[in-house]
């Protein structure tokens, strides 16, 4: 027990340390980005290529997600709320559910998994077959090289596919409204306007844009700074992804409270 | 020149390299040798920037390594190569691109027929076929990933050469291609060399000069003769393995 008891302050003062120690990592990772931006040559043709991987490759799974997503709030609208207020007003509880919510968190979480799990594993493995060795032997940059393109392509993409995600989730969540409830295309347009603000769809791109900033950057740190095999690169990869939605989980609650509730 | 003067490196409590001095001279390709895991490829690593000691001073071409600003270590690291161990090639990319990232000009890089131009020369100087171009690391075997790593390490026309293990896990006549290899690079592009094995044929093959790290100390340094004529125990003993083939090399 007493030993327990002085093994605390030292569990602590440990993960303190541990938590300092990554968070330096980090902003040299990020100074080092930035010091790296001017090598244009290198990363905008790279940023290209994720770019593309993130985009197509990601597209199928965040609309079918997205999809019954906007299907099943449209259903639990109905559940929930008829005959205690007017049918149209479930158009708007289901588009603003979708757009503040939804759509950004549910593409994040998808993207966490996918690319941040991609990036992790990718980086991690080129750090133990020493090929993150070899680029910085021949005077190259890894950031540009390596880096920057994957962040700067999450940073583009992500925000696209949350707006492709708001699409499919209002257009699945009208398509099942119309299924359950005897409501008109003209009364769903109606309810969606009678909550509609613009910045709305300003709050949801800007939400995706720091859910891809951290889930690039966490995934990028993770996956550059694997140590020790085949071990490290799964041990890296499933702290990217967990870390990640964490991250994506605490920025939704901050920025709902910044943005919307100032 | 290399130079390492009284270099330290720990991991944790392991102590890697305790004091280490070590040079090379123009022009000279020297063996570093020693038991498994006692720090040779850390000790090369160093000389390249890629982990920084401790304490102690490391000049390469009359520069401290330990001080440089990034740009500077970029700068002179393009003119090193280094082969590692097990290739290291950039497996996205195939034989063409890894060498190509090689040369370390930015000018010549982007010069797309000089570079095609220098990969076919360099693939020439390691013996490989013209069509491994368009290969990728998957695709070749362990000694030509090995041969297409050395060059990689030439193409940007470097003054210093560092070899990790360019041997290692290679059955004997490709052993001997690669130590073959080694050698006429030397010759040819008259560059300074470093290279870490525990192969002590290979070492006598190849090297000019052979040092023994053990016990994070260099223990003995001198010419392939003066490393047989040694009476220090730690040699005899890591030396008696290949003492007869050492013997008919040197």
């Amino acid at each position: 027990m007493a030993t327990e008891a002085l093994d605390f302050p030292r569990l602590v003062g440990r993960w303190f340390l541990n938590a300092t120690s990554h968070v330096g990592r980090v902003t040299m990772l990020l100074a080092d980005l930035v010091r790296s931006l001017n090598e244009v040559r290198i990363w905008v043709p790279r940023m290209f290529t994720e770019a593309w991987n993130i985009g197509v490759g990601s597209l199928f799974i965040v609309l079918l997600i997205s999809g019954f997503a906007g299907g099943v709030t449209a259903l639990q609208a109905r559940y929930q709320f008829t005959g205690t207020i007017p049918i149209y007003y479930l158009a708007g509880v289901i588009v603003e559910s979708i757009v503040l919510e939804l759509g950004p968190v549910l593409t994040g979480l998808i993207l966490a998994g996918r690319i941040g799990a991609r990036y992790a594993a990718e980086l991690g493995t080129m750090r133990v077959t020493e090929q993150i060795d070899a680029l910085e032997s021949l005077g190259r940059s890894p950031s540009s090289h390596l880096i920057i393109p994957r962040v700067v392509a999450g940073l583009i993409m992500i925000p696209v596919l949350t707006v492709f995600a708001d699409v499919m989730g209002i257009g699945a969540g009208w398509f099942s409204m119309k299924l359950v409830l005897p409501i008109s295309d003209a009364d769903f347009a109606y309810g969606a306007r009678t909550f509609w603000r613009p910045f709305d769809a300003t709050y949801s791109i800007i939400k995706a844009f720091f859910f891809a900033a951290c889930i690039t950057v966490i995934s990028c740190y993770m996956g550059f700074n694997t140590q020790q095999g085949a071990e490290g690169v799964g041990r890296s990869t499933t702290g990217a992804v967990v870390s990640s939605s964490v991250m994506i989980l605490l920025l939704d609650v901050i920025l709902t409270k910044l943005l919307l509730n100032q | 020149m290399i130079q390492l003067i009284d270099v330290h490196k720990k991991f944790g409590k392991q102590v890697v390299l305790d004091g280490v001095n070590f040079n090379v001279q123009e022009g000279e390709t020297v063996a570093l040798l020693g038991p498994s895991g006692t720090g040779k490829s850390v000790l090369l690593k160093h000389i390249i920037g890629l982990i920084h000691p401790d304490s102690g001073t490391i000049i390469v071409d009359d520069k401290d390594v330990v001080h440089l600003k990034r740009h500077e270590l970029a700068e002179l690291r393009s003119h090193i190569g280094y082969v590692f161990q097990n290739g290291a090639l950039f497996d996205s990319d195939d034989v063409f691109e890894n060498v190509r990232l090689g040369i370390t000009d930015d000018a010549k890089y982007r010069d797309l027929d000089y570079a095609r131009a220098r990969v076919a020369e360099c693939l020439k100087l390691v013996n490989l076929p013209p069509e491994t171009v368009d290969k990728f690391p998957a695709e070749l075997s362990g000694g030509m990933r090995k041969r297409v790593g050395i060059a990689r390490a030439i193409a940007g026309n470097p003054k210093y050469l560092l070899y990790d293990e360019p041997t290692s896990g290679l059955d004997p006549v490709n052993a001997d291609v690669i130590d073959e290899l080694v050698r006429s690079l030397a010759e040819t592009l008259g560059v300074t060399g470093v290279m870490v094995t525990h192969d002590v044929r290979g070492a006598f093959r190849t090297a000019n000069r052979l040092a023994l790290l053990t016990g994070g100390k260099i223990v003995q340094q001198g010419t392939p003769k003066e490393f047989l004529a040694s009476t220090d125990p730690r040699v005899q003993e890591f030396l008696e393995r290949d003492f007869h083939n050492a013997t008919i090399a040197a």
